[in-house]
């Protein structure tokens, strides 16, 4: 309410509505001043209860709810420019998509409160803490959930949830390394390693195995996943620093090599160096910056794996369970979404993705990627118009990152103009982690501009 | 195909030391939980399904399908082809078909089990039947 229409409302009314109107008149007035002068972060930071509502909290509709819907905002991101790295650090490259996603916020480093990363992070947690130089007199909350390429799509929700509870206000999440110019981090060995190991499993043929059972099953074909790579490669050719740029046809897919039955090597995504980062904020603090507001308004997480070989089923992923999770959060459906950032770690993991996310049946995703349906201007559902992994960029062999980065550009209005959807208000960032063929992770996050 | 591929030795733990003593004997052991009666493949202690820990070994056939498959072209140590065999007795489990052509495999088709030496307990891997 503004000054002039106070004037209007005023005489409108008598008696004890005259009073109580006048009284919200000055509060609003007084609560806008004093936003609008605000320039310390850390006066907009949530706290834990206190059994004192803060009265500058602009409540959501969930806000008393066990929802983190609309309760963290993204406001910022970077995505590292490079593809290869031959003289940069990997813990360096961490800092430097820290500082991206930290200066497109409009923040500095002694705002971060929050930091989330997975095992691509150097030592993880103490070495990064320290060697970023975050503010340990501040930083209150950490995480380092570790769910392969995910991990960054189920950062983003648990950043929301540590937000929601006031555990933290400035959330930073990063992901970056050299696949091509450097060792790939180690991993543990798991139970079944004895049982496993020796039979060679990697992602090719371990999503080969899905491709080929979902053929089996329900008569997908090479030229339709070969769709998916055509779509991507529509869009990469507007990205500057997409690692492949050229556009192709099924038949190029068809006739590049193959490298595990059924998947051609250009059903594959590419190797980078690089990284990505992003920050996640409260309402408040996102609304007392520049850019446009992103919000999370749903988020679902699940795991998937053989589970004592019962009834193996490798035509459907823990996305079944992730994305109903995030819909139902969010209160709305695959239809209305305007884009969606799938991770394509191979064209089938796209097709299995879309299935078990409900934009299509199982089984008739073959159908719904097919004549160009996933590219932007063209089909119904326009999907990673950064080049995705497919074609632009794969950081560390994990495409969490890069699909909420795409999300919010699209969301911003910041896509290439060539593939920004028009009015895009609804996007989905989704992904898994591990092999999908073995065992894998999943997460959804359904993201609004408001 | 008749290079002598090198495998791993198991490492070998006290829950899974039992189904490699069996493997040395030439036995191919799963586990059965007597609770709820099912099988399960890697063996647990404790029943993946209703989490009883009254689970005891069984020899199984070695026969079985497969599930799904691929051929892995594009390997420095060669090509081969890693695939989901579902067991006689139920479970499905993560191996290789070996010995046989591997270009005209189909799913559903019958393999039986093969052991594989190494320089400890030998590992189980499938074959066209």
């Amino acid at each position: 309410m503004n000054r002039e229409a106070a004037a209007y409302w005023i005489p409108a009314f008598a008696g004890m509505a005259v009073v109580h109107v006048a009284a919200q008149w000055v509060h609003q007035l007084e609560s806008s001043r004093y936003r609008l002068a605000l320039r310390n972060i850390s006066a907009l930071a949530k706290v834990g209860p206190t059994g004192q509502k803060n009265s500058l909290q602009e409540e959501t509709s969930a806000e008393n709810d066990l929802t983190i819907k609309g309760k963290a905002y993204i406001a910022g991101i970077y995505e590292h420019p490079t593809r290869h790295a031959p003289d940069k650090s990997t813990a360096q490259l961490h800092a430097e998509v820290a500082k991206g996603a930290i200066e497109d916020a409009g923040l500095t480093k002694d705002d971060i409160d929050g930091y989330f990363l997975a095992g691509d992070a150097p030592g993880g947690l103490w070495p990064m803490v320290d060697y970023l130089g975050l503010n340990t007199k501040k930083l209150r909350h950490v995480d380092s959930t570790e769910t392969g390429g995910c991990s960054y799509l189920i950062h983003l929700g648990h950043a929301a949830e540590a937000i929601a509870a006031g555990k933290c206000s400035v959330a930073l999440v990063t992901l970056a390394g050299k696949p091509r110019t450097g060792p790939m981090p180690a991993r543990a060995a798991g139970a079944e390693a004895d049982f496993e190991a020796a039979y060679g499993a990697t992602t090719h043929n371990a999503y080969g195995m899905c491709a080929m059972r979902h053929m089996h099953d329900y008569g997908t074909t090479s030229e339709q996943l070969a769709w998916i790579k055509v779509a991507a490669s529509h869009h990469a050719q507007y990205n500057p620093h997409a690692m492949l740029k050229d556009v192709v046809t099924v038949e190029d897919v068809l006739n590049s090599p193959m490298i595990s039955d059924p998947l051609h090597r250009m059903d594959c995504c590419v190797v980078t160096d690089g990284g990505g980062a992003m920050i996640v904020t409260t309402p408040e603090i996102a609304k007392s910056l520049k850019k446009p507001l992103v919000r999370l308004i749903g988020h679902g997480e699940a795991m998937k794996g053989p589970r004592g070989g019962k009834d193996l089923d490798l035509t459907y992923s823990a996305g079944v369970w992730s994305g109903p999770r995030a819909f139902e959060e969010a209160g709305v459906t695959p239809k209305d979404i305007k884009y969606a950032s799938i991770y394509d770690s191979f064209t089938i993991t796209v097709l299995m993705q879309l299935e078990d996310l409900g934009f299509c049946k199982k089984g008739e995703g073959g159908k719904f990627v097919a004549d160009g349906n996933l590219i932007s201007g063209v089909g119904k559902l326009p999907f990673n118009t950064d080049g995705g992994g497919l074609c632009s960029n794969h950081p560390v062999n994990r495409g969490g990152m890069t699909k909420v980065l795409e999300a919010v550009r699209q969301l911003r209005g910041e896509a290439h103009p060539k593939v920004q959807v028009p009015n895009c208000d609804l996007a989905i960032a989704h992904g898994t982690g591990g092999l999908l063929g073995v065992r894998h992770a999943a997460s959804t996050c359904i993201l609004e501009r408001v | 195909m008749a290079e002598v591929k090198k495998y791993p030795a198991p490492v070998t733990n006290p829950e899974t030391a039992p189904f490699w003593e069996a493997a040395k004997a030439g036995k191919f052991m799963i586990k059965r939980c007597t609770a709820c009666g099912e099988p399960h493949y890697f063996p647990r202690a404790i029943c993946p399904f209703c989490f009883s820990d009254k689970t005891e070994w069984e020899e199984a056939s070695g026969e079985g399908t497969i599930y799904t498959y691929s051929l892995m072209r594009k390997s420095p140590t060669g090509p081969y082809t890693i695939a989901y065999v579902t067991l006689k007795e139920g479970p499905s489990l993560q191996t290789n078909i070996v010995d046989c052509d591997l270009t005209s495999l189909k799913i559903g088709q019958k393999v039986k089990l093969v052991w594989k030496p190494t320089d400890g307990a030998p590992l189980p891997f499938f074959t066209a039947a």
